[in-house]
């Protein structure tokens, strides 16, 4: 920090120049290793230069040296907050090039643990959100709803956080019976309460409105110059959602509402994402009503291994599951930009085939990449407390923005 | 060809490719319709117009993003693919031009803000210039890194690891040290293309040279000859004939065998078991002294076994 003080010639006063801080990259409110330079006078800031890559993995070269069912566990590591809608854009992408058919449960199954997912990201970032701007308590209840969602990803793979369940072709394993009635029960007797009440203490409260009514305001038309997807562009008042304009596996079956803001500011975009919580709530519910019985995953054997059972019978069986698991399956050559609407925007995986059993390149687009980008012009002559705001309501994680 | 996958489904590609062509004019050299993707390459140098015209006439408003690729045979090595997606005709498609380390792409910030951190990563991690870009920085490496990591010819492990120094009380760089070898396994199967000797195979016939790739002209032609399946519908085609009957009926003798020795094939794999064979035992251990080898003792006669006895 260099601050410089002088005399003011008229007043007596202190005057202080321009300073420059550091704003993370170990700061709770930066959501991880954001470090963000900024210019300031007094408290107002001038310029917000955000350097990320503190995070940086190469996930994207690794990918090149892995086959295409070894990659797919790197995906729930970008944003691990929300791991399955991570995987669902890579294996929408590799079932794209391959043309692959998946069968509808397997796609029923896709669609209610990405809604799942959905909630379970929206608990995190409503809840730091809150907390960033002063409020404990809805941030801890929040976790409860988040821990069930763990909770029910682990039934359903084996894993709470990097569950690697979606495959291509379908998902890994079938879920039990007891596991969707379950989720069905939770939704109206746990979600739906704690969430309610979470939230009674939030919306309307004179404090959060006061810290994000008004905050980082962006305009339709800048939403779209700055690339913004998701809650973000949606907060702006564009009603603009993959999951219905440009449906995947079943989404084109569900009927759902898309929230949109009306002024564009923080506390619009934290609402957006309160009312999407309620709508995947909904897209749940479809879901355990129409999921018909049937394969989770697609029975072209040259893509998806056989069970375990049938492998100690047939010969053909056990030679696929062999050259799967080693060799692993090979993509017809091409390139396909496949994009999903993952709970923080559009979040999309521009795959490069050259024929081979591993991707020739693997592009990660992150959704915070476009978000973070902005963030300069979002809070220039804003005051430095509303920074943890318009961050906050970003809801910017580094696995994802740096790979 | 029928649709089957579940990836997103926007607004029908038809009749688009041709009039994106059209409108584009001599900016586009090369244009495919695949996988349901429309890919337009245009020419490096005039990418700014062609994004301008596709923004503003043609309503794809979104840039989603811009990825490099690496293909170091070609002449120009790279390619910048820039994402976009129409919001009002809700319809994705993707421009790519080619380049080299040397000649710069011009910027397409003056379009939309959002390039500048993806021309940034471009740059980062191909380095691919970006002519007009004002803040052309490394993004994601480390501060003070050197090289561009996505590059095909960059080893994944990198070059320099990071550690904190206990005696210099500060994080220090080294260069990579591997407790293990990299284990990079080799899935190509020998009887499709594997142009190398396997270990243990030395003794077969060495397969011809593989043709070195042209570095200078761009591989447009390149895929069809590959396409030519193998057949061997002719004698020609399998060896046989006069010669190979001449060669045959010679003495086994004299049929020279290849040379046993280490072929020099840049891609093959190390063998795998290394050891050397296992020296003959020198003396007797001390533990095993008072044993006898079997060889010597002479055969005790075997108690004759006799049934329904005791029990």
């Amino acid at each position: 920090m260099s601050m410089q003080l002088e005399e003011s010639p008229t007043t007596g006063d202190e005057v202080i120049t321009n300073y420059t801080i550091n704003f993370g990259p170990q700061h709770p409110a930066a959501h991880g290793v954001l470090r963000m330079v900024m210019e300031l006078d007094g408290e107002i800031i001038e310029r917000i230069d955000p350097h990320v890559g503190l995070l940086h993995r190469g996930t994207e070269k690794l990918i090149e040296h892995k086959t295409y069912l070894q990659a797919l566990p790197y995906f729930d590591r970008l944003d691990y907050c929300s791991p399955l809608a991570m995987e669902h854009s890579y294996v929408l992408a590799v079932e794209k090039l391959l043309n692959i058919e998946v069968p509808l449960r397997a796609q029923y199954l896709r669609v209610l643990f990405a809604e799942l997912t959905r909630i379970c990201n929206h608990m995190l970032n409503l809840g730091s959100h809150v907390m960033d701007v002063g409020a404990m308590t809805p941030n801890l209840w929040l976790f409860e709803i988040r821990e069930d969602c763990l909770n029910f990803f682990e039934r359903a793979s084996g894993a709470r956080m990097h569950a690697a369940w979606f495959r291509p072709g379908g998902v890994h394993q079938d879920v039990p019976l007891k596991l969707l009635t379950d989720i069905a029960d939770w939704i109206d007797t746990r979600l739906h309460p704690l969430f309610n009440d979470a939230m009674s203490l939030v919306v309307d409260n004179r404090i959060f409105k006061q810290r994000n009514v008004d905050i980082g305001i962006v305009s339709k038309e800048d939403a779209v110059r700055w690339g913004f997807s998701g809650p973000m562009i949606r907060g702006s008042g564009i009603a603009w959602d993959l999951r219905k304009s440009q449906p995947y596996d079943v989404y084109d079956r569900m009927d759902f509402d898309i929230p949109v803001g009306t002024s564009g500011d923080c506390y619009d975009r934290f609402m957006v994402r309160v009312e999407e919580v309620r709508q995947s709530a909904r897209i749940i519910q479809q879901c355990i009503a129409q999921m018909p019985e049937g394969p989770v995953a697609s029975t072209d054997r040259k893509v998806v291994p056989p069970k375990r059972a049938e492998m100690k019978q047939s010969m053909e069986a056990l030679i696929h599951h062999f050259k799967l698991y080693t060799e692993g399956f090979h993509v017809p050559a091409g390139e396909v930009y496949v994009a999903t609407e993952s709970p923080k925007g559009e979040f999309g995986v521009y795959l490069v085939s050259d024929g081979s059993n591993k991707p020739y390149r693997c592009k990660i687009r992150p959704t915070a990449f476009s978000h973070l980008q902005a963030m300069d012009f979002m809070s220039v002559g804003h005051m430095l407390p509303d920074v943890t705001a318009i961050i906050g309501a970003i809801d910017v994680v580094f696995g994802e923005c740096d790979r | 060809m029928t649709v089957l996958h579940p990836a997103p489904r926007w607004t029908s590609n038809e009749g688009v490719h041709d009039a994106l062509v059209a409108a584009l004019g001599d900016m586009v050299v090369a244009s495919k319709e695949e996988h349901g993707e429309i890919v337009l390459t245009v020419v490096s140098a005039r990418v700014e117009d062609a994004l301008r015209l596709l923004r503003d006439v043609h309503e794809y408003q979104q840039l989603m993003d811009i990825a490099g690729v690496d293909y170091p045979q070609r002449a120009d090595r790279f390619e910048v693919c820039y994402c976009l997606l129409s919001l009002t005709k809700n319809h994705r498609i993707v421009v790519k031009v080619s380049t080299d380390e040397a000649t710069p792409v011009p910027t397409v910030t003056t379009l939309w803000p959002n390039a500048g951190w993806y021309e940034r990563e471009v740059f980062d991690m191909f380095g691919v210039l970006f002519a007009g870009n004002p803040d052309l920085r490394r993004i994601l490496t480390d501060y003070g890194f050197q090289g561009h990591p996505f590059r095909k010819d960059f080893p994944l492990t990198g070059y320099v690891e990071l550690r904190y120094s206990e005696e210099d009380k500060r994080v220090v760089y080294e260069p990579v040290r591997l407790a293990q070898d990299l284990r990079q396994f080799d899935f190509m199967s020998p009887w499709e293309g594997a142009n190398y000797v396997l270990p243990g195979d030395e003794k077969a016939v060495p397969p011809p040279p593989a043709p070195a790739p042209v570095a200078t002209a761009p591989d447009t032609k390149g895929e069809a000859k590959a396409d030519i399946p193998k057949v061997t519908e002719k004698t020609s085609d399998t060896g046989a004939g006069d010669k190979a009957n001449a060669e045959a009926v010679k003495p086994v003798a004299e049929a020279a065998a290849p040379a046993v020795a280490k072929t020099d094939a840049p891609d093959a794999p190390e063998p795998t078991e290394d050891r050397p064979a296992k020296k003959p035992r020198a003396a007797k251990a001390k533990d095993t002294d008072g044993a006898v080898d079997t060889a010597d003792k002479p055969k005790r006669p075997r108690a004759k076994k006799t049934d329904g006895e005791g029990a």
